[in-house]
């Protein structure tokens, strides 16, 4: 095979990549720009890390933090849970009843746009409110629920594809040797779908991070997620240490996404050569 | 014919009606929907055998054996190993283990937690577990490999860390699924021979499966030829391929000529067959039991077959015709020989010397075979 | 033959308590709500918390009336705002989705075609925004595009221009930021299905005598087809329904169906109204969800 691109193809990949990253690079930037007007860089006084201190003395962006980074904990722990379980059922069970509901509830929630099932949460949860009593407002529990509803479909599919990849004879075999169903299931088939089953957590954790519109439905006052916070900042113009912000998430999410997906090429040939 | 190739269960028991089987397939159907995979299938395995079940894909050989493993539930009849029924018994609870086609070695677990996943899951004392590995991996010679994981292993490596792992927990079967398919051909035939030595000093009964009928032959003490789902003939090697029972077999199990006729002389001792095809009769020193003027054919090995120049005495078995065709394969040349019915014949010739007279293309030949080689199928 | 056989031996119950859970859940927060929005959006708005009156209504003493109301649906079709959204909507999710194929195919053929190594790395850095916050990406744009912002900065400091231009709260803002928020979810199943191929498929074509752009035109185009359709789903849909992208790029004319609906909802507390949106767009992309599964389900089947 050979892997030479026409000079046309490495021009438009090029660009895609400068419309992807621009963007990006240009906040990681101002982010250290001391004018309050963002964009205008003041040479003078830049670079500078005043909107860092700025930014972590923000009490208002900090409390948001805290209740996202429960909220997407939470959610992320929940729907590895039900998306593996989901995922598991689709993958080995070839027919039950309810099959199809359930695949068609598994792929639904990935298009679906995110005003509809916000709407509709929130109609659901002020339903049941009137009817049993649960739950009593809107805070964090019914956020989280609205966060796994979606981000279960996601693990799901991750979990699926692994699966129908994943060579059965290694379940047989562990049984053929003793194993029951239950253990094949925790020493063989988990450990060997584990890198699949902690992207869909970190998958599931980034979504709910952040997650604007669903939120903003299901939380109730003084739960503010910190895209909330964000969104009501940025609807009033940019603001440096919204810049910040973006910068730090960008850090940690390159880091943790060049650490998992060297660790995860580790585990890929492992894999790979034993198949 | 108690010559076999493969394992020697010397008192072969299957031609003793009074022994007892080990493993008893009683009467077995697998369906899928319409589709009945294996059809009615009775077998009976003895203690130390390598019974081979050989097929073509879709058969139903994989889905007997997964059977036999506990992996299927047959539709209907009964599975017996050592006298118990094991029809219903999970994989888990039965005495048998199985060597995977892929082999599905834990890629998580190294060589040594491999071979010892099936007893410790059976509560086996640590210190026996070390010693029972050590023992096996050192039958199987890979003592020194015990700390690596599967994907440094080669391909013949692998093949013998499923093996070790299957036979580590003395299985009373052994269920083997193509176990030499994924090596290549120079391994394979060693392997073979290490295959069979390894089941003799244990004494474990093999049930192999395979669509190769070389290694079928190599291995077995016995082998099931199957064909949509039913098995069409079990016998020895020998037995399968000088005496098939059927036009399926011949035909599958090596090469053959096969010619239509008809019986027009039928003696408890000889019969003689008229073929239109071959344009000849043939002449065989046995009798067979079918209705006179019934429909046969006559298989003839292509090595059986004698080839000259100048003609044979007699009328019978004898054909003439033109060389076609010629492949020298080294050992062996094949000839395809054009009958003037318009048949081609397949005739195989050693090599024996270098410069041996050379027949070539379009020479007229004579093809001539003994009164015994034929062999007579009605279906 | 698959381990559905002793599964379904030795697994009944197991097997059911695995997909219970999840199809309850599912079921409960899932299609349960879709009831309840189109229960809503056959009731009357009341001012009261919260703001509809219950469909279900005592009449007399003992006999229970369903009172439907089809009012919400006849003023979202007499109000031309309403009707313009929708087809705005669907007209900005199209262009988006075009441009998307525009940009994102030839990356995702350069992608696939890479070596291993670049390869990886290049995906790498297409899924790397996508796990960035989409709501500081969109962020960006703001302070690229602004009178003063970025991009006008460079442009004046070049001499191109003398004036500012007007980017920000213009259909093109949006479009930038649709396409930019959505382009990872369009190369990723395309890249996914370009991968498999067989290229010597394209030798083979060159052999027998294509030109390389036809044998592009021919082969590689038709072959990545379930890809393309599956990606160009992955961002249709959610353009259709998109909020945060019109309401921080598109400025107040910025028309689009997902800030109709929430104005409706958080600004006006018309429930009833929101939920006939929500109901009439659910309406519309039923049938692209349905496309987008089966292709779906035609691609996997061709992996295995």
């Amino acid at each position: 095979m050979n892997y030479k691109s026409s000079y046309f193809i490495l021009t438009c990949l090029g660009f895609g990549f400068a419309f992807l990253y621009i963007p990006i690079l240009s906040m990681v930037v101002f982010s250290f720009n001391a004018s309050k007007l963002v964009t205008v860089w003041d040479a003078a006084h830049s670079p500078t890390l005043k909107w860092y201190y700025s930014l972590l003395n923000n009490e208002e962006i900090l409390d948001a933090a805290w209740i996202s980074l429960k909220v997407a904990v939470i959610n992320a722990s929940g729907s590895v849970i039900l998306g593996t379980l989901a995922g598991f059922g689709l993958a080995r069970f070839s027919q039950f009843r309810g099959r199809f509901t359930l695949n068609a509830m598994t792929t639904a929630p990935l298009v679906m746009p995110e005003v509809i099932t916000g709407l509709s949460l929130l109609l659901l949860f002020v339903a049941l409110e009137q009817l049993i009593g649960w739950p009593a407002g809107r805070g964090i529990t019914t956020m989280t629920i609205g966060h796994m509803t979606f981000s279960m479909a996601y693990v799901t599919v991750i979990v699926n594809s692994r699966l129908a990849t994943f060579d059965t004879a290694l379940e047989e075999a562990a049984m053929d040797l003793g194993a029951r169903p239950l253990k094949v299931f925790f020493v063989i088939t988990l450990p060997i779908i584990f890198p699949a089953i902690l992207s869909g957590w970190l998958l599931a954790f980034t979504l709910s991070w952040d997650d604007l519109v669903i939120s903003s439905f299901t939380s109730g006052p003084g739960s503010s997620t910190l895209p909330m916070v964000v969104f009501s900042k940025v609807r009033l113009g940019v603001s440096p240490e919204i810049n910040v912000l973006a910068t730090i998430t960008i850090t940690v999410v390159t880091l943790m996404i060049v650490g998992v997906s060297l660790w995860m090429s580790r585990m890929a040939k492992l894999d790979k050569a034993a198949v | 014919m108690t010559t076999s190739g493969g394992a020697l269960v010397k008192a072969a028991p299957w031609n003793d009606p009074n022994a007892r089987p080990y493993v008893q397939v009683d009467r077995i159907t697998k369906s899928f929907g319409e589709f009945k995979a294996v059809d009615d299938v009775s077998l009976k395995i003895y203690k130390g055998e390598i019974f081979c079940l050989l097929g073509a894909s879709g058969c139903g050989k994989t889905t007997l054996l997964r059977m036999l493993g506990g992996f299927e539930t047959p539709s209907s009849g009964k599975i017996f190993i050592d006298g118990e029924d094991m029809t219903g018994v999970p994989p888990y609870e039965r005495p048998v283990n199985m060597m995977f086609q892929s082999y599905a070695l834990f890629p998580h677990m190294n060589v040594e937690q491999n071979v010892a996943f099936g007893l410790k899951q059976d509560g086996v004392a640590k210190s026996e577990i070390q010693d029972r590995v050590a023992t096996m991996l050192g039958l199987v010679k890979l003592g020194d490999f015990a700390k690596r994981k599967p994907h440094q292993l080669s391909g013949g490596q692998r093949q013998r860390v499923a093996l070790a792992r299957s036979l580590v927990k003395r299985p009373k079967l052994l269920l083997l699924d193509e176990p030499l398919g994924a090596l290549d051909k120079k391994l394979r035939e060693h392997t073979q021979f290490e295959l069979i030595s390894l089941q003799d000093k244990l004494g474990v009964t093999f049930v192999v499966v395979t669509h190769d009928q070389e290694e079928a032959m190599t291995l077995a003490s016995r082998i099931g030829v199957m064909n949509q789902g039913e098995i069409v003939q079990a016998g020895t090697p020998s037995e399968i391929y000088e005496f098939p029972s059927s036009k399926f077999v011949a035909d599958f199990v090596g090469s053959v000529n096969m010619f239509e006729g008809k019986l027009i002389e039928d003696e408890p001792e000889y019969v003689r067959i008229g073929s239109d095809e071959l344009g000849a009769t043939i002449y065989v020193s046995h009798g067979i039991s079918a209705p006179p003027e019934a429909t046969v054919w006559a298989a003839v090995r292509p090595e059986k077959i004698f080839m000259s120049t100048a003609a044979p005495e007699g009328t019978d078995n004898v054909v003439r015709g033109a060389v076609q065709d010629i492949a020298y394969l080294g050992d062996l040349s094949i000839y395809l020989v054009k009958l003037p019915t318009g048949k081609v014949v397949r005739v195989t010739q050693p090599n024996t010397s270098r410069h041996a007279e050379a027949i070539t293309w379009d020479q007229q030949v004579y093809l001539s075979w003994d009164a015994t080689s034929p062999v007579v199928v009605t279906r | 033959m698959n381990t559905a056989g002793y599964m379904r031996r030795f697994g009944v119950t197991g097997r059911g308590l695995v997909v219970v859970l999840p199809y309850l859940w599912l079921l409960l927060f899932f299609v349960v709500p879709f009831v309840i929005v189109l229960k809503i959006s056959f009731s009357d708005i009341d001012l009261a918390i919260p703001p509809y009156k219950p469909l279900l209504e005592w009449v007399g003493k003992n006999s229970l009336a369903i009172k439907l109301d089809f009012n919400n649906y006849a003023f979202l079709f007499t109000d031309r705002l309403y009707i313009n959204a929708f087809l705005n909507s669907i007209k900005v999710a199209f262009i988006s989705t075009v441009l998307c194929i525009l940009i994102g195919y030839p990356m995702a053929y350069g992608i696939a075609r890479a070596k291993p190594a670049t390869r990886n790395l290049l995906l790498l850095l297409v899924i790397l925004p996508f796990w960035t916050s989409l709501l500081l990406r969109v962020y960006a744009w703001i302070g690229l595009l602004k009178a003063n912002g970025v991009i006008n900065n460079v442009l004046i400091w070049l001499g191109v221009i003398q004036d500012p231009l007007t980017m920000l709260y213009t259909p093109f803002a949006m479009y930038i930021g649709i396409v930019y928020s959505y382009l990872p979810f369009f190369i990723l199943p395309l890249y996914a299905n370009l991968e498999k191929m067989d290229w010597q498929l394209l030798e083979a074509a060159e052999d027998l005598g294509c030109k390389p752009w036809q044998a592009f035109y021919k082969i590689t185009l038709p072959l990545s087809r379930n890809g393309m359709l599956a990606g160009s789903m992955l961002v249709f849909i959610p353009a259709v329904g998109e909020f945060v992208i019109p309401a921080l790029l598109g400025g107040p004319n910025a028309l689009m169906i997902g800030r109709v609906l929430w104005d409706e909802f958080f600004s006006n507390r018309a429930w009833p109204v929101a939920s006939a949106v929500a109901i009439l767009l659910l309406i519309l992309l039923v049938p692209f969800m349905m496309w987008y599964q089966s292709v779906q389900a035609r691609e996997s089947a061709g992996a295995r």
